[in-house]
C-alpha cells in the first residue's frame, strides 16, 4: 500500500442471528481476509430472557451458543490477528467475557484480551423516571412485578474505545446492530462522533452486515425469478469500508450464494421505517440517497448514505411478562380434508366457549390454506390436498393455556374423520415493549478480562 | 395485465407491531408503474384483514423501490403475536400477486 492509498478494512460479519449457522464465519476468517469479525447474536427479547436465565444463574445470561462460536473461531482469529466484536454478552457480558477467556486458555491461547461492555442495563434509571410505554397505553411502573429487564440499545463508542485499548474480543449486551460493524470503523479511521455523514454511511454498512446471510442471497432465492446457487453452503458478507466511508459488499470467493444490487437492495430496505430518518443511538442515518452499484461478479459498490445529529434519547427495549400461550394442531388429508379441518375448527370454537376457558385472544388458522394471510388474502386459493388445523388462544395463567391444546388434541375421538398429528404447547410469553431514555442516564463502560 | 411479481421483488421486515415491504423495480424503468399504481390505498386493501393501522409509502427513486411501513400489522408485535408467521416474514408474498397494468 503506497502512502496516499485509501486505507481500508474488511469487517466480516459471522452471524445474523442467534442460532445462525456456525461454518460460514469460520470461512470468513480463515479464507475472507478480514481484519474484524462481527457477530449479531442478540434478537429484540433475547435480553429479557436472557436476564431470567441470570437471575437464575449469576453466572449465566449469555448467549448459549458463545462457547460453541468462541472455538470454532478464536484460534484461527487469533493467528491472523482478526478482532472480534460480539453482542453474545446479552444480559452478562462480564461473565460471557470469562468464558471466553476460559475458552481461549484451553485453546493454548493465553495472551488474549477480552473486553466486556457493560452499562445498558438502566432498569434502575427507567424505573426512577417512571417512562411512558411508546407501543401501548401505560408507564414502566404499571408493569408492576411483570417487568423483567430494561437494556438500552448502546451505541458504538465503547466497543471502539475497548477496540482502542487492545481489546481482541469485545462483548456487549444490548447495542444497536449497526454499532458493531462502525464500531471498528471508528476505531481504525478515526472517524469523529459527530461527523454525521460518515457515522449515517458507516451505518449503511453495518445495516446492510448484521443479518450476515440476508445479503448474499439468503431470504431472497424465488426459483424462476430470482435464483440463488449454494444456500446450503451460504457465504456470509465482508464490508470492505474505506475511511471515507466508502463501501463494497462482497464475500469468499467459492463460497454459496450472491452478492447483486438485488439483494443489497431488499437488505438496505429490510426493518426500516421513514428511509430519511433511521435512527441510531450514534446517528440519525438517511438511507434516501443510496446509490447500489454491481462492479464485479459478487461485489457491490453502496455509497450515498448520510446523517444528521444523533438523538438526545436511547431507545430502551423492556422485558416484562406479558401473558401465556396455549396451542393445538392437527391434520386432515385427501377428499374432504378442508371441509373436516372447517369443522374441527368449529367443533374447538364450541369447546372452548362451553367448557369455559378463559382467554382474551383467540385465533383459528388452517395451515395450508389461511393461516399467514388471513381468509381474506386467501380467499381465492385452490383446495389443498391437506390442511392443518391450528387453534392459538392469549390467557392469563398457564393452566388455562393448557386448556386450549386439549381441545384440539381430544379431536382424534371426538372430532371429523381421519385427524392424525395433533400436537400441542403452552408457554409464557415475554414481551418487548420500548421506552426513550435520556442518554446521559446510561452510562457505558469497559471492564477488561485476561485469557 | 402482469403479477407485480413479474416486475419487482419485495423483502419484509418487523419491528415491534410494525411491518414494513419493500417493492423494488427489477428494471428501473418500471419505477413510474410501481409509483402509480402500488399506492398505500391498494395495499391497505389488500391487507384489510391483517393491517390495522395506516399504511405509509416512502419513495426511493435512486434504487426505483418504494417502502411502505405498515402500523399495527403483526397481531400485537412479533414478540407476543398469536400468529403463525409472528414476524408477517411471509408477506411480501401477498403483495406481488397485485396486477398491475403494463399497458399504458
Amino acid at each position: 500500500m503506497t502512502e496516499n492509498a485509501l486505507r481500508t478494512i474488511r469487517i466480516g460479519s459471522g452471524a445474523g442471528y442467534s442460532g445462525d449457522r456456525i461454518e460460514p464465519a469460520v470461512e470468513l476468517a480463515q479464507m475472507g481476509d478480514i481484519q474484524y469479525l462481527v457477530f449479531e447474536c442478540l434478537g429484540e427479547r433475547t435480553v429479557a430472557l436472557a436476564q431470567q436465565a441470570r437471575m437464575k444463574n449469576p453466572d449465566g445470561g449469555f448467549d448459549p451458543l458463545l462457547e460453541e462460536r468462541m472455538r470454532a473461531v478464536l484460534a484461527v482469529c487469533a493467528a491472523k490477528g482478526i478482532k472480534i466484536v460480539t453482542n453474545m454478552g446479552a444480559a452478562n457480558p462480564v461473565a460471557a467475557a470469562r468464558r471466553t477467556a476460559e475458552i481461549a486458555k484451553s485453546l493454548g491461547l493465553s495472551s488474549l484480551k477480552i473486553a466486556a461492555v457493560i452499562g445498558d442495563d438502566v432498569l434502575n434509571a427507567c424505573k426512577d423516571g417512571d417512562l411512558p410505554i411508546m407501543e401501548f397505553d401505560g408507564t414502566i411502573k404499571q408493569l408492576g412485578n411483570r417487568l423483567l429487564s430494561a437494556n438500552a440499545y448502546l451505541g458504538a463508542e465503547p466497543m471502539a474505545e475497548a477496540l482502542s485499548t487492545g481489546a481482541d474480543v469485545v462483548i456487549t449486551g444490548r447495542a444497536s446492530d449497526p454499532a458493531l460493524f462502525l464500531a471498528p470503523m471508528i476505531h481504525a479511521f478515526g472517524w469523529a462522533m459527530d461527523d454525521w455523514n460518515l457515522l449515517g454511511q458507516g451505518t449503511v454498512a453495518g445495516h446492510l452486515l448484521e443479518c450476515a446471510g440476508q445479503i448474499t442471497g439468503g431470504y431472497f432465492a424465488d426459483p424462476g425469478y430470482k435464483d440463488v446457487a449454494g444456500l446450503a453452503r451460504l457465504g456470509f458478507p465482508i464490508g470492505e469500508v474505506g475511511e471515507d466511508g466508502s463501501l463494497v459488499i462482497t464475500k469468499v470467493a467459492g463460497s454459496g450464494g450472491a452478492v447483486t444490487a438485488q439483494t443489497c437492495k431488499e437488505q438496505l430496505l429490510y426493518e426500516v421505517h421513514d428511509p430519511t430518518k433511521y435512527l441510531q443511538p450514534d446517528v440519525v442515518a438517511d438511507f434516501s440517497q443510496v446509490k447500489v452499484e454491481e462492479i464485479a461478479p459478487d461485489r457491490v459498490r453502496v455509497s450515498g448514505g448520510r446523517g444528521t445529529r444523533r438523538p438526545d434519547t436511547l431507545k430502551i427495549s423492556v422485558g416484562y411478562v406479558d401473558s401465556y400461550i396455549g396451542e393445538g394442531q392437527i391434520s386432515y388429508a385427501g377428499p374432504g380434508a378442508l371441509a373436516r379441518g372447517r369443522l374441527a375448527l368449529e367443533i374447538v370454537r364450541e369447546r372452548l366457549l362451553l367448557t369455559g376457558v378463559q382467554s382474551s385472544e383467540l385465533r383459528f388458522d388452517l395451515i395450508g390454506v389461511d393461516s399467514l394471510h388471513g381468509p381474506d388474502v386467501s380467499a381465492h386459493a385452490n383446495e389443498p390436498y391437506e390442511v392443518r388445523v391450528r387453534v392459538a388462544g392469549r390467557t392469563e395463567s398457564l393452566r388455562e393455556a393448557v386448556r386450549i391444546g386439549n381441545e384440539v388434541e381430544t379431536l382424534f375421538t371426538n372430532g371429523p374423520a381421519a385427524g392424525g398429528g395433533a400436537t400441542k404447547s403452552a408457554r409464557d410469553v415475554v414481551a418487548v415493549a420500548s421506552v426513550l431514555l435520556p442518554r446521559e442516564l446510561a452510562k457505558p463502560s469497559v471492564r477488561f478480562v485476561e485469557a | 395485465m402482469v403479477k407485480l411479481r413479474e416486475i419487482a421483488h419485495s423483502r419484509t421486515g418487523d419491528k415491534g407491531n410494525t411491518s414494513n415491504i419493500s417493492v423494488i423495480a427489477y428494471d428501473e424503468k418500471h419505477f413510474s408503474l410501481l409509483k402509480a399504481q402500488v399506492t398505500s390505498e391498494r395495499v391497505k386493501t389488500l391487507f384489510a384483514g391483517v393491517v390495522e393501522g395506516d399504511v405509509v409509502r416512502y419513495e426511493l427513486p435512486n434504487i426505483a423501490a418504494l417502502n411502505f411501513v405498515m402500523t399495527n400489522a403483526l397481531g400485537g408485535g412479533v414478540t407476543r403475536s398469536l400468529a403463525l408467521d409472528a414476524h408477517g416474514k411471509s408477506l411480501s408474498s401477498a403483495l406481488l400477486e397485485l396486477e398491475i397494468d403494463d399497458d399504458s
